[in-house]
């Protein structure tokens, strides 16, 4: 799939970098602001032609990292090969091959919908005699029709969105940066969102996706999952979910307010949530800590016994939350646990 | 540089300023306003003082001195009084700032050719004080050589003399107008452009621009195009305006009129957008520019003379484009000078300008750290 076939007649770019197909190579990439150490040590592989995501939450060093792979940033370590060039160093030349959308709705809100596409076609360098075909192809794919001629500013979360996305891929860039594009947009335009990336992703771009919400992420190819400027879980969502296999519990409870606090306790519990009446429970890995996930059930079973709570316990499967609890919370948990009893890992 | 992007960034400006319907307003509204306080209301020209007369004598000859006074419209009359202390106790409580006394042997007194008239000034008002002790020595002077003449109600040829002394007042404005468009310039360039960056920072439209092959140089000087059009329109309205109103006549060439704005809105630009890849915000940028505004008022010779400055805060001044751009200005329009006679102001703008384009062209960096 991945196969440098569809990619030679993409121009002038390192022929190694297109042989292997890789479009992101990260290696020890660091950055810190004064003592805030945002991103630490993140190895990272992108392969072309994928949705690859970037899954945490605020404050987790998505966009910072997001940032020095597109050269807006200088990274404090590490090593950048974008599109086979090095980054920060050759940023400039990377510009043209790639479309980045920020976080924060970037286009001008007092130039009108077309304007701001006629913009950024010039700035990005899109061929004269192709500007208007190409504007008009945009303003019909992402529905602007009736509203070429409405201020940016005017158009509703979803709409400005999609103008955004418009413009970013108005130079075909083969490469696309998305910093959370959705995170401001109902799900209805999120889903229609995600069906043109995905014909992005067919028409040859690599795309490259932060977000902090498990549906979206659950859609990428590829994912890696970033806390506290870590990456600590990556792979194909099916991947990651199904090594929590047998490691997560559904505890159906009349008083799931209380249960949840007798579970919280109870060592080799990561995370117990409230999914309506019932919890999802989440257990520590068989060898996470000296006990085996069997014997975590157990010590559940007994304190809901002890607790005197009438409560089911039953298997469920694994989703990305839990994927991301896991890999959140193991590290500390363990930590914990090793300190409260004194044991080895 | 690509001339496409910039030219991109020339029209994004112009389309943006016309929505931008305060700053559009500004363009033209700050000349305007600028220009009527300055010429009509900053006026050394002292007018309209109101006044108190006790006029104790009340003969021909009297009455004849104070119309002669009010005609000076330096004084307007609010009150008849009978005694100089209702004055002094009128101008105490704040009720007038000038008491005109006439004593009851005014006559006498003329005609001995002692004082005889007695002006109470409200001396907490400096401008006031100074105007009205012109004012008191127009009858002193004017009726000393009528003293020996019959003490009829001749009008005073000291009236001619009122005249002749306000006149060169007059002079104000028109050495105000060629300031003011060097004030104007100053006070709007800087601004906008100081902003002009720092706006696109703030709305988060820089990570955009950033992240596209758009270079410093096509950026800063697409910025600034548009301005330099704004720039010459302001200073159209108060060349307009300034004749029109003021009568200030333009001695020198009218090109080198333009030249010598140009010279000037150039370094102000070029100021604005060093200030603008400073500030972290718009209001930032808006103190920043302030930190330029005053001293350019105060120590450029617009408000207080050059020469009457101590050294150091002369040396200061020579850093101010306004300073250099007063100097041409004045001796184009006033004096009727060429611009190349007064070379060496003009080799100081363009060193400023260039001084500054590199600094804020070095100083944009294309990252966000």
């Amino acid at each position: 799939m991945n196969s440098a076939a569809p990619e030679v007649k993409r121009d002038a770019l390192e022929p190694d970098a297109q042989a292997d197909g890789i479009a992101i190579s990260a290696h020890g990439l660091t950055k810190s602001f004064g003592e805030l150490v945002a991103v630490d040590h993140i190895d990272l592989q992108v392969a072309k032609r994928q949705v690859y995501g970037f899954l945490g939450p605020n404050g987790s060093g998505k966009s910072t990292t997001i940032r020095m792979l597109c050269g807006l940033l200088t990274p404090s370590s590490g090593d950048i090969e974008v599109l086979g060039l090095r980054i920060p160093e050759q940023a400039e030349d990377l510009r043209r091959h790639i479309g980045y959308m920020t976080q924060k709705f970037s286009l001008f809100e007092d130039l009108t919908v077309r304007e701001n596409l006629e913009f950024l076609a010039a700035i990005q360098g899109v061929a004269k005699a192709k500007t208007k075909s190409r504007i008009d192809e945009l303003i019909e794919q992402y529905h602007f029709k009736d509203r070429q001629k409405q201020l940016a500013g005017t158009l509703s979360g979803g709409q400005k969105q999609r103008l955004a996305l418009a413009c970013a891929v108005i130079h075909e860039p083969e490469l696309l940066f998305l910093d959370e594009p959705t995170s401001a947009v109902d799900p209805e335009s999120r889903r229609d969102f995600w069906e043109k990336l995905f014909e992005l992703a067919d028409i040859g771009t690599t795309l490259l996706v932060s977000t902090h919400l498990m549906d979206e992420a659950e859609r990428c190819h590829q994912l890696a999952i970033l806390d506290h400027g870590k990456m600590v879980a990556n792979g194909t969502p099916g991947e990651l979910t199904a090594k929590l296999e047998g490691r997560t519990l559904l505890v159906e409870a009349a008083d799931p307010r209380r249960v949840q606090r007798a579970l919280v306790a109870v060592p080799g519990v990561l995370g117990v949530a409230q999914v309506g009446t019932a919890l999802r429970v989440l257990i520590a890995a068989a060898d996470a800590s000296t006990d085996d996930a069997a014997s975590t059930r157990q010590r559940i079973g007994d304190a809901l016994a002890k607790s005197g709570l009438k409560a089911e316990v039953a298997d469920a499967p694994p989703n990305l939350e839990d994927v991301f609890v896991a890999a959140t919370r193991s590290d500390s948990t363990r930590a914990r646990e090793q300190k409260d009893a004194g044991r080895d890992a | 540089m690509k001339f496409r992007r910039l030219w991109a960034i020339v029209v994004k400006e112009l389309r943006q300023l016309r929505r931008d319907r305060m700053t559009a307003a500004m363009i033209v509204g700050i000349p305007v306003i600028q220009l009527t306080l300055f010429g009509y209301a900053i006026n050394t020209n002292v007018r309209g003082l109101q006044a108190g007369i006790a006029d104790q004598a009340n003969t021909a000859g009297s009455r004849a001195l104070v119309m002669d006074m009010l005609a000076t419209d330096v004084v307007t009359p609010v009150a008849k009084v009978d005694t100089p202390q209702q004055l002094m106790e009128m101008i105490r409580r704040g009720k007038i700032s000038v008491g005109i006394a006439i004593p009851p042997d005014f006559e006498r007194r003329r005609f001995e050719g002692r004082e005889a008239v007695q002006i109470l000034v409200d001396g907490s008002d400096t401008a006031v004080q100074s105007a009205v002790v012109q004012l008191a020595q127009v009858p002193v002077d004017s009726y000393k050589p009528d003293a020996r003449v019959p003490a009829v109600s001749t009008p005073p040829s000291g009236q001619v003399s009122v005249v002749a002394f306000y006149n060169p007042e007059r002079r104000s404005a028109v050495n105000i107008v060629p300031g003011l468009i060097g004030v104007i310039l100053t006070m709007t360039m800087v601004l906008f452009t100081g902003i002009a960056i720092v706006r696109e920072r703030e709305r988060g439209n820089m990570e955009l621009l950033i992240a596209t092959p758009l270079t410093s140089a096509e950026l800063m000087i697409g910025k600034v195009l548009p301005y330099i059009a704004i720039g010459f329109i302001q200073t159209s309205v108060v060349l307009a305006l300034g004749t029109f109103l003021f009568k200030v006549p333009i001695h020198g060439s009218l090109l080198d009129v333009y030249l010598a704005a140009g010279l000037l809105i150039f370094g102000n630009l070029s100021l604005g957008l060093l200030i603008s890849t400073r500030a972290q915000s718009q209001f930032q940028a808006m103190q920043m520019s302030f930190f330029v505004f005053l001293p350019s008022i105060l120590l450029s010779g617009f408000m207080f003379p050059f020469a009457g400055m101590p050294k150091p805060i002369q040396y200061f001044a020579e850093i101010l484009p306004l300073t250099h751009f007063l100097r041409l200005i004045r001796g184009v329009m006033l004096r009727g000078g060429a611009l190349w006679e007064l070379w060496p102001d003009v080799l100081a703008l363009l060193a400023f300008t260039l001084v500054m384009m590199t600094l804020a062209i070095l100083r944009f960096r294309k990252r966000l750290d």
